[in-house]
């Protein structure tokens, strides 16, 4: 890799971290249907090249989000990759090794992908980036999802998108699936990322290239698709019901609409004192997501 | 004299007691009897001759002196007249010229109140006479406040309100106005005496200002002097003399040369006091530093460091030569001048004294600071408290036992629960629930997926990217869908709670509405005040709001027409809220007329 610092950047140099999903049970789920993975590949691979020759200090990364592990496949940055062709030979790789973690032999519906592995690699990469020295190019991440959102990986999937919060680095979503992924809704509206869902999935290569090519200098000046409004109302743990006051579990953030002796997720124990006195209670506004 | 009773009690309204009627403390005063009832006080003497007969409203009366309860002395009570003059009682004991004192005490406030009660003011407001101060202040807000003036003009000037109607409601806002100027104590000057002589040039006489200002900053920055002048003057020197001592010994010093300071030094006993470091200033010093909280982390403030700057900027005070030791003490240093200076400054007048008294400044300046060093003596759990603090910081960690209670780990049993406390809602906001269900009859081995995930890859591999990639038609309709999408987003007003719709319209529009809503609000607030309609006046300001309210309707109504066709929308949408209050209390002003006439109205009905 080139010594970042040693190069000039201007304001309007990217540094695109681009997330594939390569869940392979999304992707059977997907042979009957227009929109196959030879297709999809095809249309990314056309998009990072044409980031690359958007601006020669241009720098796209890919991350490989698979069922059970992820992994770079691509960096533009290492000179035996200059072309996002050279991709495949590495996510073949990929496949290979990620099969091998496989535990168990078939998967109900079409599975998770582990997109809160992905998002930290993306966001350990830029970190580094960051710290190379006061000169570097922007970055932001996409997120080419099709998976459905994985609830086992809330908590590791909210705490990488604070961290990229933090750290300024922007979250787009485009969602290949048929559903609408609250994660990376929820991602890109707190990072000020763009989400969208390609509503003809033939043009997958038009909805990138006219939405997520632009540098992030740039986007000030355009008109980007912009989020409905997200309901982060929450619901209670013990009901599901939406509510818009309850109790919150000191410890662990759980929401409960009734007084509970025990917080669920946690264990802990809740004080009497709240009992006799309901009004000093936690109870509070549950919706916390803006 | 007979020992004294009780003749009456105080329960039914008056009081008698035996009693001297005196002129003067000293005269031995006329015997007689003391009678006081709730209006008014008598006084009979026991030689009815005499003339000395008092009968006195104590409305005349305007308070009551009484002296101390001591055996020694003789039991009095002092009644003073409003016009002057006053009466003095002499009474047998203490307990009687108590009883008595209290109840002229009441008597004299039941008087008063009774006076004030007549004198106030109706029930019903009226423009009363203001004092200037009040005016004033009343100015001065409309000044300072734009919006309070158009408010003002618009509402009082305009005869809809009257001006004590319209300050009623803002009585805090005056109050907060007046509390501002807070009673300014004037603080120490901060500038620094610095012995400027004036010499006039031709003759070798310097002359030096001292004024008591100057003497009190002297007293306070350097108390060696004060010392020195509470020893030598007037004793051994006159207080002329002290200071043009002083003032030599402060020429001395700004000449610089610490040689001659010292020659002159050895020559004058006195002189050598000014000259040499002021050692009670040291002995404080040393007495600060012992305060100083020992667990202060000097490297913290390490970027406050101001050293490497050379002198500080200050002009270079300190002689950079090497002194012979005997010298040292007359050497003096500019910082330690100016801290002592920033302290004293800071300490602000710790003194009440008045400055012409040379003496008295002194002798107060050191008896505040025995004061302060007795304190300082006597508190030694702060010192102990101190020690403990040092052993608790500095200890070593590897000779400390475990800390308790451990830390309990976050045990989350299942954050799919967070997930669906969250998610569900959002998914539900965009409108595709049902497609979950669909997913779950999908099932794939294992070999299969990944194999065909292996033969798409190495598809691409063999047969190179798919041509073209995208149709010309697809292209275009992804374009158009998306310009289109954007667009329809972009003008969907009010999802973007930065962006006010008022900042939207004219600035003269936006103006002129608020400055509706404005009085709309200050008249609506007086008219529900009003309510219930108890007398003529609160009926007549309810009618006179009404009108002015009525008159509001056409201007909304011209505001509406005079914008623009794009944002009439707008501004109808801001201008209905406030024809909705206007409608309600209209409905209310209705609604009570009808109430009203039907209560007239009955009355004859009544009858028949």
């Amino acid at each position: 890799m080139t010594p970042v610092s040693s190069k000039l950047y201007a304001d309007d140099v990217s540094l695109l971290m681009v997330l594939v999903d390569t869940n392979p049970y999304f992707w059977s789920s997907m042979k009957n249907t227009a929109f196959t993975f030879p297709k999809f590949i095809s249309h990314v691979l056309a998009f990072l090249n044409s980031i690359l020759l958007l601006n020669q200090m241009n720098q796209v990364v890919v991350i490989a989000t698979g069922y059970n592990s992820c992994d770079y496949v691509f960096d533009s940055s290492t000179s035996s990759m200059q072309r996002a062709e050279c991709l495949l030979e590495k996510l073949e790789d990929f496949v290979d090794k990620d099969e091998s973690l496989s535990q168990e032999d078939s998967v109900d519906g079409v599975g998770f992908s582990l997109l809160s592995g992905a998002l930290s690699m993306a966001l350990c990469y830029i970190q580094r980036v960051f710290r190379s020295g006061p000169l570097h190019p922007q970055p932001r991440i996409l997120c080419l999802h099709g998976s459905p959102d994985g609830p086992g990986q809330y908590v590791a999937v909210m705490n990488s998108i604070f961290s990229a919060q933090r750290s300024m680095v922007p979250i787009d979503s485009c969602v290949i699936g048929s559903q609408h992924s609250a994660f990376l809704q929820q991602a890109s509206y707190i990072t000020g990322g763009v989400y969208l869902k390609p509503q003809v999935s033939d043009g997958l290569f038009q909805y990138l290239s006219t939405v997520f090519a632009t540098d992030l200098h740039s986007r000030s000046f355009l008109q980007l698709p912009r989020p409905v409004g997200v309901d982060f109302r929450a619901s209670c743990f013990c009901h599901k019901n939406t509510i818009d006051m309850g109790f919150i579990c000191s410890v662990c953030l759980s929401i409960f609409c009734k007084h509970h002796k025990k917080c669920s997720t946690c264990g802990s124990n809740f004080g009497e004192a709240r009992k006799q006195d309901p009004s000093a209670s936690d109870q509070r506004r549950t919706s916390y997501g803006s | 004299m007979l020992n004294s009773k009780y003749w009456s009690s105080m329960a039914d309204g008056k009081v008698v007691k035996r009693a001297k009627y005196k002129t003067s403390v000293k005269v031995p005063g006329v015997p007689g009897v003391l009678k006081l009832t709730k209006e008014r006080f008598y006084f009979m003497p026991n030689d009815p001759t005499l003339t000395t007969k008092l009968n006195v409203e104590f409305k005349l009366i305007k308070g009551h002196k009484s002296s101390k309860e001591c055996s020694s002395k003789q039991a009095l009570l002092n009644l003073t007249q409003a016009q002057g003059g006053n009466y003095l009682f002499e009474f047998d004991s203490f307990p009687d010229r108590d009883q008595c004192r209290d109840f002229v005490a009441s008597a004299i406030a039941a008087c008063g109140e009774i006076g004030k009660a007549t004198s106030e003011k109706p029930a019903v407001p009226h423009d009363e006479q203001l004092s200037a101060t009040e005016m004033g202040r009343r100015i001065k807000l409309l000044q300072e406040n734009s919006e309070l003036q158009n408010l003002h003009r618009e509402l009082v000037i305009a005869g809809i309100l009257s001006e004590t109607e319209f300050w009623a409601a803002r009585k805090k806002l005056l109050e907060q106005s007046e509390n501002k100027k807070p009673k300014q104590r004037v603080a120490l000057k901060n500038d620094m005496w610095s012995v400027k002589p004036l010499s006039d040039g031709q003759t070798n006489r310097v002359t030096f200002n001292l004024t008591p200002e100057v003497i009190h900053q002297i007293f306070a920055e350097k108390p060696a002097v004060r010392q020195a002048y509470l020893k030598f003057v007037p004793g051994k020197m006159s207080e002329k003399e002290f200071w043009t001592k002083y003032s030599r010994a402060e020429y001395l010093h700004s000449t610089k040369n610490i040689v001659a300071a010292a020659a002159e030094a050895a020559e004058d006993e006195e002189l050598a006091v000014f000259l040499k470091q002021d050692d009670m200033l040291v002995s404080e010093a040393r007495r600060k530093i012992r305060r100083v909280d020992p667990t202060l982390d000097m490297e913290a403030d390490e970027g406050d460091d101001y050293m490497h700057l050379p002198d500080h900027g200050l002009p270079q005070g300190e002689t950079k030569e090497i002194l012979e030791p005997q010298y040292e003490p007359f050497k003096r240093s500019f910082s330690q001048y100016l801290n002592q200076h920033a302290a004293v400054v800071l300490q602000g007048r710790v003194i009440d004294v008045e400055l012409g008294d040379t003496r008295s400044v002194a002798e107060a300046f050191t008896r505040t600071n025995q004061a302060e060093q007795a304190t300082e003596v006597s508190d030694e759990n702060a010192y102990r408290e101190r020690v403990k603090k040092v052993s608790r910081v500095a200890e070593i960690e590897d000779l400390q036992g475990p800390r308790d209670p451990p830390v309990a780990l976050l045990s989350i049993k299942d954050p799919r629960d967070y997930f669906d406390s969250q998610q569900a809602n959002a998914i539900k906001a965009l409108g595709d629930a049902e497609t979950g269900i669909r997913q779950l009859k999908f099932r794939v081995s294992k070999e299969e997926a990944f194999c065909s995930l292996k033969d798409s890859i190495s598809e691409i591999n063999s047969q190179g990217l798919i041509e073209p990639i995208i149709s010309p038609e697809v292209a275009l309709k992804v374009f158009n869908l998306l310009s289109q999408n954007i667009s329809s987003t972009k003008y969907h007003l009010g999802k973007n709670p930065h962006e006010s719709v008022l900042d939207q319209l004219p600035s003269a529009t936006k103006n002129e509405l608020l400055l509706h809503w404005t009085s709309i609000q200050e008249l609506l607030k007086h008219f529900w005040s009003s309510y219930p309609i108890t007398t003529k006046y609160f009926y007549a300001k309810v009618t006179r709001l009404k009108d002015a309210m009525s008159q509001i309707y056409p201007k909304l109504q011209e505001i509406k027409e005079s914008v623009q066709s794009d944002v009439r929308h707008q501004v109808s949408l801001l201008v209905q809220p406030m024809l909705q209050a206007l409608d309600a209390a209209f409905a209310h002003y209705d609604a009570d007329l009808q109430k009203r006439s039907a209560r007239s109205g009955e009355r004859p009905n009544g009858f028949v």
